[in-house]
């Protein structure tokens, strides 16, 4: 019987198990996939959103603990639990030693990506990478892994995990147990019913695309509700973003971003606008975007730009739909014609002179058009025109297990002695809505490794160096 | 969505649904890099690991000379595909590795001068076994015909009893010029193709004149280091799995050294004959056989290990048709290097001579293969790297300012 049992295999089921096993327990990995899909959302991420108050190695100038707390609280509205989010951001700034230790690079921001080069470091090939080096070094640290191995159930007595039961019916004990095995994005069948019907009579999430994994199934997240876990989160709320209608349904990840909508409009199926393209910086929009699209009818929307857009924006994986008129770009895309010109040159007439400038909150601005365009907004008029289709694109969701400093789940009130939570499974408490790129990865690293030295602890083993690293954290 | 194109017939751009517009036709091996590209364009998660990521972000689209460039810019270090999340089984089956080395060959083998010459790249494997039986038995016969017969008396390791010194120059000179000259022509004619300042403005050529000594400088130093063997981060490149060594690059170093140092005792010994009249044979302590010995030393143990990795390498990253020139090549450097060392031993014995012959008609064939082998991929991957740090120099055209 191992000491402590993980649930799940991507980062913060990694964190849990490295540091776990670094405590001297014995650890066993569940993972549901298979090894060549193995990893979750992980597999799909760019970067870590680090709190620093100097430059640090990839990033440069500061991000105190202060300002990236305002920027959680602004994308969050609120949401957030603050003790929680403090913990987090502070884990961030004294991890990365430890990340590199086990085997992580980490690089410089990538091109196109310097608006993100202070607050966020990158991973040197990404997910799959990050998550390749955990791998590595927890099998040679000895923890065992199991791939193709989903868990359907658990076996629980007052609030105490005693068992893990699989797909297959093996029934698994251990001392402790972290889960750390994702939302439910990936079942379609949840997010139809959490999303449910709209004015139109359209069942919205029919249309959405999931940007990662297919394995999160959600299925202990349901066990753990009907089990009676305090859980935190409404189901409808994730990190969400507008991406190409023509992505595969899963594991589409980062390349299927349209990233030209500040530079154009965006039109629904009935050919209007229907909200402000040029807000604010792309980087800080992108995840409002797919539940704006999730509004629309048919959850479809077009970005629309012209030739003076090319070039300006990270090269789309599809090309778009290209055309020398705009009439032909209508009918091409199939939008009503009429309505579309109507759109356009509504905007077009509104657009008032200005200096273009991409890289800063430039005075291009429309007057007199509902929506308004508050930045970028040049007038559409050279040719060839371009469209790309929109669609909502779940990365991950936010309900999950209502938790507190310790990241141990919590039945009536009381938190468990040895069930733990970590990654996706807790990030609603951190992230009631809304998302800031990289934070996915701040909270999973964090409760993945205070998970896995709390697991561990209750089986006997203290860790023996975290508690240093964690008292900075938690603020003592 | 990105489909897995068959690599068979040429295709006219389509690298997605909806079709890349490419100005020229490409093949199905180039149009399988960018389609690759375009994907990798808009992740970008692999720009750390080497070179071929950043050159890549410097375009949009990719035509036929764009994808020469990249294929000879990528040194299968592996680090990208491990590393890819649209890697198989994904749908979008990325393999940058693979798609680099399939084209790659084709640009050896394209740029061949002269060109019906670039036929051998296709029977590799047969091109060395010819010129190698071809070495042995031009040299045996020629040790039989000028000395009627293959085991003689000791010679006090007088190879010029064997065979004539201005014989040996003129033979192995005329072969060597030729090699020389036919990859000289080669790489000139894929300089063209993929210059940096091919179609570019006035400021491009400007640009890039300021840019030629300093990007020169560091264009040597990658190839000195072989610096994107080291992965990015230092750590090295992958063979059979995700896992990170240096192995590659230090049996690659032992190769290319020693290489070089063999060269070097060839070109000491030739001054030492004709500057200073000072002839073979040299002494253990000489500079000709302490160069020499340290260079076969390293075409020991660099080939042996390049060989060994080689066989161990994940096919999926492979372009397995290439086996044969990559061992080819690999084992005729280890013959050159053990039939050197076993003359060295036998030159006082009466063997001499048909060491000397098997030597000699084993350096003949890499000479003869030089040109049409895996001897090119040095040549053409550094001028890649020399347009590299050119083009990285230049202005950037794109302004890339959101995510």
């Amino acid at each position: 019987m191992p000491d402590v049992l993980v649930i799940g295999g991507g980062n913060a089921a990694l964190c849990s198990a490295l540091m776990a096993r670094e405590a001297g327990a014995s650890v066993l990995m569940l993972e549901s996939a298979p090894k060549e899909w193995r990893g979750g959302n992980s597999m799909h991420v760019r970067n870590l959103r680090c709190m620093h108050d100097a430059p640090q190695d990839v990033l440069v100038e500061a991000y105190p603990e202060e300002e990236f707390w305002q920027d959680l609280l602004k994308v969050t509205g609120g949401l957030t639990d603050e003790p929680l989010a403090r913990l987090v951001i502070r884990h961030s700034s004294r991890c990365r030693p430890w990340m590199r230790d086990h085997g992580v690079h980490f690089q410089p921001p990538l091109s196109g990506a310097l608006h993100v080069a202070r607050t966020n470091a990158f991973f040197m090939g990404g997910g799959k990478a990050l998550v390749n080096a955990y791998y590595r070094s927890a099998e040679k640290l000895g923890v065992i892994v199991r791939y193709d191995t989903p868990v359907k159930s658990l076996e629980l007595k007052d609030g105490r995990f005693i068992a893990a039961i699989t797909e297959s019916g093996e029934r698994i004990t251990a001392k402790s147990c972290v889960l750390g095995c994702g939302g439910f994005e990936s079942n379609l069948e949840w997010q139809r019913e959490a999303w449910g019907q709209n004015e139109r009579g359209e069942w919205t999430a029919e249309n959405f695309l999931i940007r990662g994994t297919r394995f999160n199934q959600g299925v202990l997240l349901k066990f753990m509700i009907e089990a009676g876990a305090e859980t935190i989160g409404d189901p409808t709320q994730a990190h969400c973003v507008a991406i190409d209608a023509r992505a595969p349904l899963y594991d589409g990840g980062i390349c299927t971003r349209i990233d030209c909508v500040s530079l154009g409009v965006v039109v629904n199926r009935e050919a209007k606008r229907f909200y402000d393209e040029g807000e604010d910086f792309w980087p800080k929009r992108y995840a409002i975007w797919g539940r704006l699209v999730a509004q629309q009818p048919d959850q479809t929307a077009w970005s629309v730009i012209d030739q003076k857009a090319i070039g300006r924006f990270m090269p789309p994986v599809f090309d778009g739909t290209q055309a020398n008129t705009l009439e032909e770009l209508a009918v091409k895309i199939g939008v009503d014609p009429v309505t579309f010109m109507e759109t356009l040159n509504a905007y077009n007439a509104a657009c008032q002179p200005g200096t273009f400038d991409h890289t800063a909150l430039d005075d291009c601005r429309t007057d007199g058009v509902t929506p308004a365009k508050t930045h970028w907004a040049r007038v559409i008029d050279t040719p060839p025109f371009y469209a790309y289709p929109l669609k909502p694109g779940i990365t991950f969701t936010y309900l999950g297990m209502k938790t507190d400093a310790t990241a141990a789940c919590r039945f009536g009130n009381a938190p468990s002695d040895n069930l733990f939570a970590a990654g996706e499974m807790v990030a609603g408490n951190v992230l009631g809505k809304g998302y800031t790129a990289g934070v996915g990865m701040s909270i999973g690293t964090a409760f993945g490794r205070i998970a896995g030295v709390n697991a561990a602890a209750s089986a006997g083993f203290s860790h023996p160096t975290f508690k240093e690293e964690l008292a900075y954290a938690a603020g003592h | 969505m990105p489909p897995v194109t068959e690599l068979e017939a040429p295709v006219a751009g389509g690298a997605c649904d909806g079709g890349v517009n490419f100005a020229d036709a490409l093949t199905a091996g180039e149009a399988e890099i960018a389609r690759v590209m375009q994907i990798c364009n808009a992740c970008r998660y692999c720009e750390g690991f080497c070179a071929v990521f950043p050159a890549m972000t410097r375009r949009l689209d990719f035509n036929a000379a764009d994808t020469h460039y990249l294929a000879n810019l990528c040194h299968n270090c592996g680090s990208c595909l491990y590393a890819c999340q649209y890697a198989p089984p994904h749908e979008f089956a990325v393999n940058v590795p693979q798609a680099m080395a399939k084209v790659r060959v084709r640009t050896y083998q394209d740029y061949a001068w002269p060109r019906a010459f670039g036929k051998l790249y296709e029977r590799a494997g047969l091109t060395v076994a010819f010129a190698l039986s071809g070495g042995l038995a031009l040299f045996m016969i020629l040790a039989i015909a000028m000395n009627g017969r293959l085991i003689h008396e000791p010679l006090a390791g007088n190879f010029y009893a064997i065979f004539p010194h201005n014989f040996l120059a003129l033979l192995f000179g005329v072969v060597f010029l030729f090699a020389i000259l036919a990859l000289g022509i080669g790489v000139t004619k894929f300089w063209r193709e993929v210059s940096p300042t091919k179609g570019g403005d006035l400021a491009d050529i400007a640009a890039a004149a300021k840019a030629r000594v300093p990007a020169a400088a560091e264009a040597v130093s990658d190839v000195a280091r072989l610096r994107y063997l080291g992965g990015g981060h230092g750590e090295g490149c992958n063979e059979d799995d995700d896992a990170f060594t240096l192995w590659r690059r230090r049996f690659h170093q032992f190769t290319l050294y020693g290489f070089l140092l063999c060269f070097a005792a060839t070109c000491v010994a030739t001054l030492y004959h004709y500057l200073w009249n000072f002839h073979a044979p040299y002494g253990f302590t000489s500079a000709p056989v302490i160069l020499g010995s340290l260079g076969g030393i390293g075409l020991i143990i660099g080939p042996v290990g390049l060989l060994w990795l080689n066989m161990r390498r994940d096919a999926l990253r492979a372009d397995v048709k290439q086996n044969a020139m990559d061992r080819g090549f690999i084992m005729l450097l280890l013959l050159v290097s053990a039939t050197g060392f076993a003359l060295l031993l036998l030159r006082d014995t009466r063997f001499m001579a048909l060491w000397l012959a098997i030597h000699l008609g084993t350096v003949m064939a890499l000479f003869l293969t030089l040109p049409y082998g895996k001897f090119a991929h040095g040549i053409f991957r550094s001028a890649a790297l020399l347009k590299f740090n050119i083009e990285k120099r230049m202005p950037n055209r794109l302004g890339l300012g959101g995510e």
